[in-house]
């Protein structure tokens, strides 16, 4: 600590303000380092209770509120399955029983996600999720979605088979008509590898954390048609 | 905005003071978490998974050997889809475009193939030959541009006469074709040794390369890698975009896209509409062009008047919410 440090005067925070400390620091200090604002703004905004809540309203008593879960824990699988894949390189599927098993792992995995995903994006719409300015995490949601497919789309391609021979000639006609097979090469098998284990698992794990987030920031939206609960209280009050 | 629409949006956005559950977030997590994996570990191995072996120019050679040899033909005469592509192949069409908007021009030949040179003369010339393949194809590189063009295009033009040959190159008439038949029959002899697999792999002296572009382009080329998709139903305007080999699920979730090549108007095959031929010579730029829009749609849903709308006129979230709402009443 410098000198300037200790002649600094602290300011008193307003309870508005406050945010979480850590152990030494004084409840009413300003946070001035990145870490102790960052925390600050962090508990502000995420609290624990919120982000790890032991209640929620009485309305998530739906098993449509189960597949977002679900579509988490598959990806889990489904990156575990795909880390173990890369263990073995590109063509242990081809040669090895137990790759093959793996690779199938991978595979149905996928299929679940996708079916899990599909099921809850169809879950919010009905619910309108985006009411109460969670636009945000709808956007969220489907950008995840369209990388995810992205994503999957470049796994049939490394496949090293038939298919994944084929998916590639078809495919490569669609982005080079509007100019993209210049800069995704869907035949180049090494630039596919990489965007597939790397880059687009990436983008898709940043997506989905964002729109967790989002998520417990904002709260799961209430009922379309759920009697305001405020005016109830404020009706009982008047009445008594 | 309405007084209604207004308390409306503010109990959406305020946190809710109504009535609560338990809720244990990592104990669903951990139930959900062994659901998906007893799903995924039952469901392998109980069916495992597709992995149809890859095709080669061996295989190619020996089941369909006159296919092969006429796709070598027509690489030399510039017919093939390969050589006659464009962009970003080559410059010898302008590819597609979406009206005037000729997108796939715009980067210009990043991955560049020619045809005659890389799949023919080059996989030749990279081993040892006959002395009569060597001269062909000493023939071949001495001559002229237009004179390779017209001995291939002559050769070709011979070997799928219907009336004549018909595909037969034993029953073509002599004429003047230069090396192309020696030519061709030698890639194919090279294929048939699996030599010609090698020499595309590592061409160029390459000992790393994951690069297969060019056996990619060449093996679709030919009728073989295509009638095999056509009896594994993977064609495009058979819904191929979502099917799988054998009878395992494909990438359903492409449906919406693989959709609009189900559409007559981009499966043309009558030549006398010529608005339908322009939209399915353009069908892939097009189909993208529609595909981008219905991604913003869907991005954006929340701020689209009338889309955003439909949950509210086709009340399936009452079944969502029936319990609450038979416990706590609704509006």
């Amino acid at each position: 600590m410098t000198r300037s440090d200790l002649d600094r005067p602290v300011r008193v925070l307003q309870p508005s303000e406050s945010g979480g400390t850590a152990e030494g620091q004084k409840a009413d200090e300003v946070p001035t380092t990145w870490t102790g604002k960052f925390r600050a703004v962090w508990m502000r905004t995420l609290p624990p209770d919120k982000m790890l809540p032991e209640r929620q309203p009485a309305y998530v008593s739906s098993w449509i509120y189960v597949f977002g879960m679900l579509t988490i824990v598959s990806l889990i699988v489904v990156v575990a399955s795909g880390l173990v894949l890369t263990m073995g390189g590109v063509a242990w599927w081809h040669t090895s029983s137990i790759g093959h098993y793996v690779n199938s792992l991978h595979f149905w995995s996928v299929q679940l996600f996708f079916v899990f995903m599909v099921i809850h994006l169809w879950g919010k719409f009905w619910m309108s999720a985006w009411r109460g300015r969670r636009a945000t995490t709808w956007i969220t949601g489907a950008i995840a979605m369209i990388a995810s497919i992205v994503t999957g789309f470049t796994g049939y391609l490394i496949q090293s088979n038939f298919n994944s021979q084929w998916i590639a000639f078809e495919s490569k006609d669609v982005l080079n008509s509007v100019g993209l097979g210049a800069l995704i090469n869907v035949t180049d098998f090494g630039q596919m590898v990489l965007l597939h284990v790397c880059l687009l698992p990436l983008a898709v794990g940043v997506v989905v954390v964002i729109h967790v987030l989002l998520v417990r920031f904002r709260g799961v939206v209430p009922p379309l048609e759920a009697i305001d609960p405020m005016l109830e209280v404020a009706a009982k009050e008047a009445k008594s | 905005m309405s007084t209604r629409h207004a308390v409306r949006d503010d109990l959406d956005s305020r946190p809710w003071t109504g009535p609560t559950r338990r809720y244990d977030i990592l104990k669903e997590g951990a139930i959900a978490l062994a659901i998906v994996a007893v799903l995924t570990f039952g469901l392998s191995a109980l069916f495992s998974s597709p992995d149809e072996p890859a095709l080669t120019f061996k295989g190619w050679s020996q089941s369909a050997p006159d296919n092969m040899y006429a796709t070598m033909v027509a690489e030399m005469s510039g017919s093939s889809e390969t050589a006659g592509y464009g962009p970003p192949y080559n410059v010898n069409s302008d590819g597609l475009s979406i009206g005037p908007l000729a997108l796939q021009k715009w980067f210009g030949v990043t991955h560049p193939i020619d045809a005659a040179q890389d799949f023919v003369i080059a996989p030749l010339q990279s081993q040892q030959q006959p002395d009569a393949v060597t001269a062909a194809v000493s023939q071949w590189t001495s001559a002229s541009a237009d004179q390779r063009t017209a001995w291939a295009t002559a050769y070709e033009d011979a070997l799928n006469d219907p009336a004549g040959a018909n595909g037969d190159a034993t029953k073509v008439p002599a004429g003047d074709y230069g090396p192309v038949p020696t030519l061709a029959a030698a890639v194919v002899a090279m294929a048939s040794s699996g030599a010609y697999d090698g020499a595309l792999a590592s061409a160029g002296g390459h000992f790393f390369n994951t690069d297969n572009t060019k056996q990619t382009m060449l093996m679709g080329d030919g009728s073989y890698m295509d009638d095999l998709a056509t009896a594994g139903n993977l064609q495009g305007n058979t819904w191929g975009m979502v099917n799988e080999t054998g009878s395992w699920p494909g990438q359903q979730w492409l449906a919406t896209y693989s959709f609009w090549y189900q559409l007559p108007m981009f499966n043309n095959e009558d030549p006398n509409n010529t608005v339908a031929t322009v939209l399915t010579d353009n069908a892939d730029a097009i189909i993208f062009a529609i595909m981008f829009v219905v991604i913003l749609l869907f991005v954006f849903l929340p701020f689209i008047p009338g889309l955003r709308s439909i949950p509210r006129w086709i009340p399936i979230q009452r079944l969502v919410w029936r319990q609450y709402y038979r416990e706590y009443g609704k509006r």
